[in-house]
């Protein structure tokens, strides 16, 4: 965590061109029409899952296995030929990451659609050649390495803002941004798919707001003061439509700088960012925990199925 | 409400007390700048309920938002002075009257589309569809909003889908998700004008069938939400039985 003098590197001023960019997005795909279809005819009173909260005060879905029917979806969102976009960072010694992720990825991430992969690396030729299924492709993007791992954490929003502008706002409709050091073990479907979606941090989806860690310093951009606050989201997936994640990168970049400018790290660098946003402007869906699980927490009962899990590591050796 | 579904399969909600905080929504609303309406028809006899609906909508219907009521009536000399909440508005247009009432029922779905598209889509965002002969008995605020909303029932005893394979509203058997109330139903303006021009399309066809839904154009709303889901439903709550 962040805390006393920092050494980081000098604050540049905001980029003119991230805020004046208008960008002509592909034609945004609607559901049409739910084709015929035979399933089990839902019931009013036969809630389907009664042990975790699925629908947020402000009446946003929160994606728990069983609370959807998975082909219906497919049924729906196939046929708009869409084009998801994957995030990842694997810089320095995180390029060791990438095979794992990629191949779990290709068993279950968004089958039957097509999917482009965007892999942030300072060094592109440590990206290994991984089979990709038809309708799927790979393009490394340049990022620099920073000495330090919370200064690529923390840049991470604006890479991927630059990038939407220069490449993907062109090439898909819907854009994820996960982490590499992650493997999927389970479906990820459209059941994912939205406006603005958020996960919720596996660590903290059984506990109460005042135990969250957001940033508490009042002097920072992230800060969220006590007794305020939904749900604690995690840095390691977010994403939605595009133009969404275009906006909300931005302006987590900007908070990020004005941060800089005051010579203060907020607690958990971008995450901290992510949760002020999406505190004020809050998120068109949630992810359970078993789309942002972490390998060393033991799985409770109400987590069913395990999709996208953070890898065990040794985090001094792999941040070098 | 961990005794119902808050969720379809589809990962619509379902509005139930208890499910949100209309502070929240309503925050959210503000920021939006929006606009909605409400249709409504008064034709015949009733043009009694007008007063009873007007003002019980005023006083509960998305109180401290600005609504434009939209009543269609064949009397507007009937009414009287209504007493609007100051940040609403209402419109009377006056329509004809048929002489049966399943002929006013259906032709609503044909009156509404053709006055989204000439009117209100400039006037509003959102519009909803009531029945006159309701009176709101408590808040029902911004909770509503979002682009296709259907009210479900929640014992549907007395109504069935059409099942007539002549008939433009049928549902083939095993299919369909809830029973929809025509009494409420609404959403984005596009959305709306595709709902109500789709089911005038199946109303005027199954006219020149001879054939009639069995309950109208409730029959061919449900057919139209049951192939274009709903991405919000409103439990039963927020249906009143025009019966009592």
């Amino acid at each position: 965590a962040g805390s006393g003098k920092m050494h980081y590197l000098p604050y540049y001023l905001p980029c003119p061109e991230i805020f004046s960019m208008k960008l002509q997005y592909t034609e945004e795909k609607l559901i049409q029409l739910f084709p015929q279809f035979f399933y089990q005819q839902p019931r009013v009173l036969e809630p389907k899952r009664q042990d975790v909260l699925t629908v947020t005060p402000w009446l946003a879905p929160i994606v728990w296995e069983g609370t959807f029917d998975p082909e219906m979806l497919d049924s729906v969102y196939r046929p708009l030929n869409l084009t998801i976009g994957v995030t990842a960072f694997a810089v320095g010694k995180y390029t060791r990451f990438v095979r794992g992720f990629l191949e779990s990825a290709e068993k279950h991430f968004m089958r039957g659609y097509q999917v482009n992969y965007y892999i942030f690396t300072d060094s592109p030729e440590s990206i290994p050649q991984v089979r990709l299924q038809p309708g799927r492709r790979l393009a490394t993007v340049p990022m620099q390495k920073y000495p330090r791992w919370q200064e690529i954490s923390l840049r991470r929003m604006e890479a991927i803002n630059r990038h939407v502008a220069a490449v993907s706002h062109r090439e898909v409709q819907y854009l994820f941004c996960l982490d590499i050091d992650m493997v999927f073990h389970n479906a990820w479907g459209p059941e994912t798919l939205g406006d603005m979606v958020a996960a919720i941090h596996p660590d903290f989806f059984n506990v109460s707001r005042e135990k969250f860690p957001y940033e508490r310093r009042s002097s920072s951009a992230a800060f969220i003061p006590e007794g305020e606050g939904d749900f604690y989201y995690g840095g390691a997936v977010f994403g939605g439509l595009v133009k969404k994640v275009y906006e909300f990168t931005r302006t987590c970049h900007m908070t990020i700088l004005a941060d800089k400018a005051n010579g203060i790290m907020a607690a958990w660098q971008e995450e901290s960012h992510l949760n002020r946003h999406f505190l004020s402007h809050k998120p068109t869906k949630l992810l359970s925990p078993e789309y942002i699980w972490e390998d060393r927490i033991p799985k409770p009962p109400e987590i069913r199925l395990i999709r996208l899990s953070t890898l065990k590591k040794n985090y001094k050796e792999v941040r070098d | 409400r961990w005794d119902v579904l808050v969720l379809t399969p589809w990962l619509a909600p379902i509005v139930w007390e208890g499910t949100f905080s209309r502070d929240i929504l309503n925050a959210q609303y503000v920021q939006k700048n929006l606009v909605t309406g409400v249709v409504t028809f008064a034709v015949e006899k009733y043009w009694f309920f007008i007063h009873g609906f007007m003002r019980s909508a005023n006083k509960y219907f998305l109180a401290g938002h600005q609504v434009n009521f939209y009543l269609f009536t064949d009397s507007p000399e009937k009414i009287s002075h209504l007493q609007m909440a100051p940040e609403n508005n209402l419109f009377v247009i006056p329509v004809q009257n048929h002489s049966r009432w399943q002929d006013i029922s259906t032709s609503r779905m044909d009156v509404i589309s053709t006055y989204i598209h000439s009117q209100f889509q400039y006037e509003v965002d959102y519009l909803y569809s009531i029945d006159i002969d309701v009176q709101l008995l408590a808040h029902i605020g911004v909770e509503i909003i979002d682009a296709l909303v259907g009210t479900i029932t929640a014992h549907p005893e007395n109504k069935a889908y059409e099942t007539r394979p002549e008939s433009r509203a049928a549902v083939p058997e095993g299919e369909g998700d809830f029973y929809y109330t025509a009494s409420f139903y609404g959403g984005s303006v596009s959305e709306v004008y595709k709902l109500t021009r789709a089911c005038s399309k199946g109303i005027m066809e199954d006219r020149e069938r001879g054939i009639e839904a069995r309950w109208h154009d409730e029959s061919h709303l449900n057919k139209y939400l049951l192939y274009h889901k709903p991405t919000r439903l409103l439990s039963p709550e927020y249906y009143w039985d025009t019966e009592l």
